[in-house]
């Protein structure tokens, strides 16, 4: 019975994984200050209370835009980089490439403090703008990753030949590249838009007097009476991640069907 | 050999140099390729087949020399402003496109209305022998198809030029069997010059007018498939295109366009100065000899030139049996093969035999 021992190593895994995220929408609908079993009754009451929190509005209102942002700029940025990294060959590209993809595994403590430092040197007063830059810095290497897969799987005979059959290079990419390529744009988009929405350290040290969710919640955790609205925040967000994963597995799988590619890996 | 008054010249190459960083890819290209030609260049892996279609095609710049397409420099021309098309090993299908999209790719800046375009693109598609295939979906097509999809959407803008860079190569046999008689007719048919890279010289044979043999980035050889096989250049080009059997030999003297040749195994031989395509310095040379230009002389038959040896091996094809025969004084084995007839025995390992051979099929390499 070999199996038995590695079956129950998987179901204490999942326990342990998930049985927090479980306890949340548990007491979100509990009726009750206090965190504790046995629950008290269903009610609604701290979802009434997000939405009659203005400075909880603001703070997603800023989690948001900076989301945003970072997906987009990081996307961009790392469209152009994973098409150098997989089309051109230039002097010392593994050191440059291996530059960009650091913070992937940098401490992010270090990160924010470096940032911060750099910030208040230079006289930049924080503002979202500062967290919409700190993202940005920790999405590039995701999105770099994540499209650099499209680039590589794509065969690059495909422009030349659209460039052979009289389109320019840059036509050529919005007729051939971006469609190969898209797919692995969504999920890029969808991947740092989450990164970002619940990332803390680099939000807290640079959000200044503008927090953004988490910051917000963070703040929050002050006073034990919230809790239950917390519950009720966190029960929504991971509703809304949950979406999201599944919206970018659906459109790599969807790209890799339409460019006829096996499926190999992937998020879910 | 059809030489009648050579083409008007499509393409014209002149001393085309192409240097990878030091590495020396193409050396000194010189070559015209005439409208209409069926046109390969044949040489093995990594002789730069491929760098000079890609040159042709506009892909790689070239580090010095001229390629004229129809007397026009191509120097600064991009590839999409180029009159030739190019069909890619990988055929390059537009996956996201289905297969009446990717044939009609080149035509969307042709200024033609919807209809007149739906229409070219059924005609290409019928001229591939696609009809009706126009709405699949480019990525459910097989090999085979696939590569009429890549014909068919280069041919739709009628290039003065096709290149196909070993269109071939990903088919079975059977199919490329097929196709090559099928991209024949319609090269034919189409009359647009081809440009063939291939590394398998029974196609080139088999399809070109005229065939360039390449070895490391130089043209060995320019010529018709017959004139090629019967008259290779060098030792190496006779190695390269079909077998041949090597004898050393000893140029005697030459006379009056005669040459007196000396080759242990067979005895002496008088060969025509045009059998030898180099310098005929009197010493020692090498004669070159295809395996059908050798009979084994079964019993009771004669011919006037005979030399006697020893069957070292015998590979039984069915259509044909090749002998390998040790001649009496000669240094090494050469191959015969002889075509299996009713009535012709097949020879077993060990027998004594006789050959008859013929000076004029003899290449003298000096
Ligand atoms: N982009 C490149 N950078 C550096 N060297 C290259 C490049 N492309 C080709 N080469 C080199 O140039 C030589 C000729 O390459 P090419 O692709 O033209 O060969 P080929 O005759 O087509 O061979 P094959 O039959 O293998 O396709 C090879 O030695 C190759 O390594
Ligand atoms: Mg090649």
């Amino acid at each position: 019975m070999k199996g038995r021992g590695l079956h129950i190593y998987a179901l204490v895994y999942l326990v342990f994984l998930y049985a927090p995220i479980v306890l949340l929408p548990l007491f979100a609908f509990n009726d009750g200050t206090t965190i504790a079993f046995p629950l008290q009754g269903f009610t609604l009451d701290w979802f009434r209370a997000l939405v009659t929190t203005p400075a909880l509005h603001e703070a997603t209102l800023n989690s948001l835009i900076i989301a945003i942002s970072t997906a987009v700029l990081s996307t961009c940025l790392g469209l152009f980089a994973a098409r150098a990294a997989t089309r051109y060959r230039f002097p010392a590209k593994p050191v440059i490439v291996g530059f960009i993809m650091l913070p992937l595994v940098l401490p992010e403590i270090i990160v924010a403090i470096s940032l911060l430092v750099v910030m208040l040197q230079l006289g930049l007063s924080l503002s979202i703008w500062t967290i919409i830059a700190g993202h940005t810095l920790i999405c590039v290497p995701f999105a770099i990753a994540i499209l650099q897969g499209s680039f590589s799987n794509m065969d690059r005979s495909l422009e030349e030949a659209s460039v052979d059959l009289g389109e320019t290079p840059l036509t050529t990419f919005r007729l051939v590249t971006l469609p190969l390529v898209m797919p692995g744009i969504i999920a890029s988009l969808l991947i740092c838009f989450t990164i970002s929405l619940d990332e803390f350290i680099i939000a807290f040290f640079l959000s200044g007097n503008e927090p953004t969710l988490p910051v917000y919640l963070w703040g929050q955790l002050r006073f034990p009476a919230r809790l239950p609205v917390i519950m009720a925040l966190g029960t929504i967000l991971v509703g809304l991640s949950v979406g999201l994963l599944i919206t970018a597995e659906f459109f790599r799988r969807r790209g890799l069907r339409r460019a006829g590619l096996p499926d190999s890996g992937g998020f879910l | 050999m059809k030489d009648k008054t050579p083409p008007r010249p499509i393409i014209t190459l002149e001393g085309v140099h192409k240097y990878y960083g030091d590495y020396h890819a193409l050396r000194g290209i010189d070559a015209e390729i005439g409208e209409g030609e069926f046109f390969s260049l044949l040489g093995p892996s990594g002789c730069g087949k491929t760098t000079l279609l890609r040159a042709i095609a506009g892909f790689e710049d070239i580090s010095s020399g001229r390629i004229l397409l129809d007397g026009t420099d191509m120097e600064g021309v991009p590839p999409n402003r180029r009159p030739t098309n190019m069909v890619f090993q990988s055929y390059a299908i537009f996956p996201h496109l289905s297969v009446a999209e990717n044939v009609g790719f080149g035509l969307r800046k042709a200024g033609m209305g919807n209809a007149e375009k739906a229409r070219a693109v059924g005609e290409a598609l019928e001229m591939v022998g696609l009809g009706g295939y126009g709405d699949r979906a480019a990525h459910a097509l097989s090999g085979g198809q696939r590569q009429r999809v890549a014909l068919a959407r280069a041919l739709i803008l009628k290039p003065k030029v096709l290149l196909l860079d070993e269109p071939l190569s990903a088919l079975d046999k059977k199919m490329r069997e097929q196709m090559q008689s099928e991209l024949r007719r319609l090269q034919r048919q189409v009359g647009i010059t081809f440009i063939l890279v291939t590394h398998d010289q029974e196609e080139a044979l088999i399809m070109s007018d005229r065939i360039a043999v390449m070895f490391e980035g130089e043209i060995a050889q320019l010529a018709p498939p017959q004139e090629l096989y019967r008259r290779p250049a060098s030792r190496r080009v006779g190695e390269f295109i079909g077998m041949m059997n090597f004898l050393p030999a000893t140029i005697m003297s030459e006379a009056s366009g005669k040459l007196q040749v000396e080759v242990p195994g067979l005895g002496k031989a008088e060969l025509e100065r045009a059998q030898c395509p180099g310098p005929a310095n009197p010493g020692p040379g090498e004669i070159g000899l295809r395996p059908e230009s050798l009979t084994v002389l079964f019993d009771g038959q004669d011919a006037e030139r005979v030399a006697p040896g020893k069957v070292e091996e015998v590979t039984y094809y069915g259509d044909m049996t090749y002998y390998d025969v040790r001649l009496e004084g000669a240094p090494n084995n050469v191959t015969v093969s002889m075509r299996n007839m009713p009535g012709r025995p097949v020879l077993a390992r060990g027998e004594a035999t006789k050959l008859a051979w013929d000076a004029r099929a003899m290449v003298l390499f000096g």
